[in-house]
């Protein structure tokens, strides 16, 4: 296994002439005030993107982001301050500012150790320099050509491709040194097609934590064209959405952000120790229907949402948060899990070097059951198919969560049949999984586009279910 | 970054970074080029339940570099302004710019647009508030909410924001211009219960100066207030009926509004506006104004986001829409003039009507006011619109319960056409303000 301490030492702390012991002197300023746990994290972050319109490469750009976050912990306070210079007297400056969240106190002394790293779930790479910038520029146009060969209604093909390389060091004052090398890439294609004068819009894309082979191997660049230009057509032809409770099957895959929306935002550990979400004091309590079982995984091997270590140098894991409807647990990054007495779950992340980290999710899923999805579809009598969405959103303290259909169908006696336009759904998080009645054997993660916001930090992450059966939930149409 | 001289300073010292990134450039082969450099620093906390919670002490930096060869560009940033990272990033942009098309449309703006004076706009009001007189306000703030009702159970805090900064805009056509702003925020979060049910709600001020600001005590008596109103929320059935957009909600329906008519979206044909210039939009009596120059505005430049001069106009007159919002090249691609937009609109505002909210929701007499909403559903292209919403149920003009758990969908399109009446019950803490909306039909999907 690669040693990415030795990595991130190299890219952080070798150029500004940074060494362990210099690491030691500023997690020694913050201790000599009464904090209970400090930081240091180091990040180098670099983000290449490229974007064709109108059929020309229009744009590219390349961004740096660099710099060190400092924080102090004290009981349920925190100070924080950050710098974009990577030498010791700005660190230095950081540290005393953070440290003024608590008092004077006894000096103490840290010596730092590194611990080898646990898991490599994706390649130390730099993303940005596996493929030349012709043979970038050259899959854009690749995609391009295949999404308007689908069909001549096509007009507007727009397609992006990002990488990020970003490569991290954490120095806590438990002593642990720790570091990651993440790579991420993805494309995005949106399409508009005509047909009279009714115009439409279609998505599609993925990615992974990988080189951009993962873009061109199986031809998934050319399969996310495919999609978005299959979403407009379909869209196209979509009628008025019903309005009003009904029964709602949820395709398998992108529709899991359901589950992020409605149970993982509450479950998040900050929010259930400050008492501010409806899930808090409900461990052991049944939230969901027997036989759904949810899980945030950040051990997925290339996952958008899987990380070897989290920003604060915890390995991820694979935390069960429903199991056969009963809630189990919550996931925790180290501060809230110290202040509830239990352990981190390794889901303390940040944006980047200027954000405080804090709860968040990785890969959240629902494990497969045991119905065909043709079954499912099959069971209903009068109701919503809904296979693809945009965002969602929820009031953690209500419960109350949405998200917005993108692609959808009515189901008639049992048979998909005609597509209907986009439209909001809107449940209640915890009363949601008990209204799941048919849990398909069909489970899939999404395609690798999902972006997580909280207290605005903006974070990837994965989600995915299978094909799921909800007995009630309000689709907002207008067809009332 | 709080006096004055060391502020002029740091302005100084970011017009020559400008000028040096737009040298580099031109070294390196770029026909022309454009830079942005800002810098700000700041304090943002957080007192919960009546102790401090967060102090973060910000300080952010960041440069951007677009660089033309002929009609090919390319660009980078960097929030690291050291020498070495400033010259990586010139090349960078200049090696993308080897590998975009030429776009005939792409470009610096005409030079004869570019803004020529820089008055004062009076942005820049430093607070200069140390840490401990920070954390007393918040609290200060927060013991308002939580000390209303015994049914303000929990909080997620006072949070207080201070930041100064400086933005310095310049291109290769001999424009550098620059100023400095300030801006300052107090908010609060607390949870009302009732029984099992725990409702959230929050309130804010913003401005430019730490004067401008609404009193703590009255931030977080809305706060509370607000929480308290959703006590007791129910969901309705599914129905068609009158909406009421608060006027804090209602911006959301002007952001639609300024997307659809954005130059973007207008090329791409991804409008449902497309077309529609000296069109009737929305009902006779609307007008729709911009003012970028507006004192402390909290939008306010006397340049766009390529140096062009901002100017007052009206975006919709008489309900008919008159012009577009565009920077230069999507000005190129519709075969128009830049209309001093590159980065968006400034300070717009629709004219506000006779009636205070009371008096809108007697004209609705029976319907639904929408006093938050959730999630994205809205579909720019079309401009079909599906969104959770929350808010009271009004009969006879009065409210009678709070809701929630519904969505309301229709088409932007028609609510613009449908909308009866707006308040003078102004919204005026950001970029857009306006009164509530009053809209005669949506459908709205409940139980």
């Amino acid at each position: 296994m690669p040693d990415f301490i030795d990595i991130a030492r190299g890219v952080l702390l070798e150029p500004a002439g940074l060494q362990e012991r210099d690491l030691e002197s500023v997690l020694d300023q913050l201790l000599s005030y009464r904090i209970d746990a400090a930081d240091i994290y180091f990040q180098s972050g670099r983000i290449e993107s490229w974007v064709l319109e109108d059929g020309i490469i229009k744009e590219g750009a390349y961004n740096i982001e660099q710099g060190a976050g400092v924080r102090a912990i004290s009981g349920e306070k925190t100070g924080f301050a950050y710098t974009d210079e990577l030498q010791l007297p700005a660190l230095l400056e950081a540290a005393k500012t953070a440290r003024a969240i608590a008092r004077a106190g006894e000096q103490r002394s840290i010596r730092i150790s590194t611990s080898p790293s646990t898991q490599q779930l994706y390649p130390p790479i730099n993303p940005l320099t596996s493929l030349t910038e012709q043979e970038k520029v050259d899959l854009l146009r690749q995609v391009d050509a295949e999404a308007r060969r689908q069909d001549p209604r096509v007009k507007q093909v727009i397609v992006s491709l990002v990488a990020a390389h970003d490569v991290v060091l954490v120095a806590n004052s438990d002593g642990t040194l720790n570091g990651d090398v993440r790579p991420l890439v993805r494309l995005s294609v949106s399409v508009i097609a005509e047909q009279g004068d009714r115009r439409e819009q279609g998505a599609g894309g993925g990615g992974a934590r990988d080189a951009f082979s993962y873009l061109i191997d199986q031809d998934r660049a050319l399969s996310f064209a495919r999609d978005a230009v299959n979403q407009a057509l379909v869209n196209l032809e979509a009628e008025d959405a019903p309005a009003g409770a009904m029964t709602v099957v949820l395709g398998s895959g992108w529709p899991g952000v359901l589950l992020h929306e409605a149970i993982g935002h509450g479950l998040e550990g900050d929010f259930n120790r400050k008492g501010t979400s409806a899930f808090a004091g409900r461990v052991g309590e049944k939230v969901a229907a027997s036989g759904c079982t949810v899980v945030d995984n950040g051990t997925l091997a290339g996952r958008r949402g899987s990380l070897n270590m989290d920003d604060e140098g915890t390995p991820t894991q694979n935390t069960v948060l429903i199991e056969d409807g009963i809630l189990k647990g919550y996931m925790q990054d180290r501060m809230n899990a110290r202040l509830m007495g239990c352990a981190s779950t390794g889901n303390g992340r940040r944006e980047s070097y200027a954000h405080l980290p804090m709860p968040r999710m990785t890969n959240t899923y629902m494990l497969p059951g045991k119905h065909d999805p043709q079954e499912i579809i099959s069971s209903v009598e009068k109701g919503l198919y809904a296979v693809n969405f945009g965002g969602g959103q929820v009031d953690i303290t209500s419960g109350k969560f949405v998200f917005s259909a993108s692609e959808a169908y009515l189901i008639e006696h049992g048979k998909v049949t005609r597509p209907v336009k986009g439209a909001t759904l809107i449940g209640d998080g915890p009363e949601i999984l008990t209204q799941v009645s048919m849990v398909g054997n069909d489970l899939q993660l999404d395609q690798g586009v999902g972006v997580c916001g909280k207290e605005g930090q903006s974070l990837p992450v994965g989600v995915g279910q299978p094909t799921l059966r909800i007995d009630e939930l309000t689709v907002g149409g207008t067809n009332a | 970054m709080s006096n004055r001289k060391e502020m002029m300073e740091r302005e100084a010292w970011l017009e020559q970074l400008v000028s040096e990134l737009l040298a580099e450039a031109k070294k390196q082969g770029a026909s022309a080029a454009e830079a942005g450099v800002s810098s700000d620093t700041g304090l943002s906390l957080t007192v919960r339940m009546g102790d401090v919670e967060t102090i973060e002490h910000t300080r952010d930096n960041g440069l951007g570099i677009t660089v033309y060869f002929g009609q090919s560009k390319g660009s980078a940033s960097t929030s690291d302004l050291t020498p070495q990272a400033v010259r990586d990033s010139v090349k960078a942009a200049c090696n993308i710019a080897k590998y975009t098309t030429e776009d005939r449309y792409s470009g610096l703006a005409d030079s004869r647009l570019m803004a020529k004076e820089l008055p004062d706009l009076e942005l820049y009001h430093p607070w200069g508030i140390d840490v401990d007189a920070a954390i007393e306000l918040g609290k200060e703030c927060e013991d308002a909410a939580r000390s209303l009702d015994s049914r303000i159970v929990n909080s997620e805090g006072a949070s207080l924001n201070t930041h100064a900064g400086l933005h310095v805009y310049g291109n290769s056509h001999g424009f550098v211009g620059g100023y400095p702003t300030s801006r300052h925020s107090l908010s609060c979060a607390v949870i009302s219960q009732q029984a099992e049910a725990m409702q959230r709600d929050y309130w804010y001020t913003v401005g430019r100066a730490a004067t401008d600001l609404e009193p703590a005590e009255s931030v977080g008596q809305k706060a509370a207030q607000r929480a308290l109103s959703r006590l007791g929320a129910r969901k309705i059935s599914t129905r068609e009926a009158p909406v009421i957009f608060q006027s804090d909600v209602a911006t959301s329906l002007l952001r639609s509004f300024t997307g659809a008519i954005r130059g973007a979206a207008l090329y791409r044909k991804s409008s449902f506006l497309l077309d529609h210039l000296d069109k009737k939009v929305f009902p006779d009596f609307v007008r729709i104004h911009e003012n970028p120059r507006l004192l402390k505005g909290l939008g306010s430049a006397a340049f766009d986001g390529e140096g062009v001069a901002t100017k007052s106009k009206d975006l919709v007159r008489d309900g008919i829409l008159k012009s577009y919002i565009l920077g230069s090249y999507s000005a190129r691609k519709l075969g128009m003039q830049t209309t001093g937009n590159a980065g968006g609109v400034r300070n717009l505002a629709i004219d506000p009507g006779e009636l205070d909210l009371d008096a809108l929701l007697k004209k609705m007499d029976r319907g639904l006011l929408v006093t938050e909403m959730m999630g994205h559903g809205v579909n720019m292209v079309t401009g079909d619109y599906s969104r959770g919403a929350s808010g009271f149920w009004v009969e006879q003009g009065e409210i009678q319960y709070p809701v929630e758990e519904i969505t309301i969908a229709g088409n932007l399109k028609q609510m613009f056409q449908q909308l009866l009446a707006v308040g003078c019950d102004e919204e005026c803490r950001g970029n857009l303000r306006t009164g509530s909306w009053l809209i005669e039909n949506m459908t709205i999907a409940g139980s």
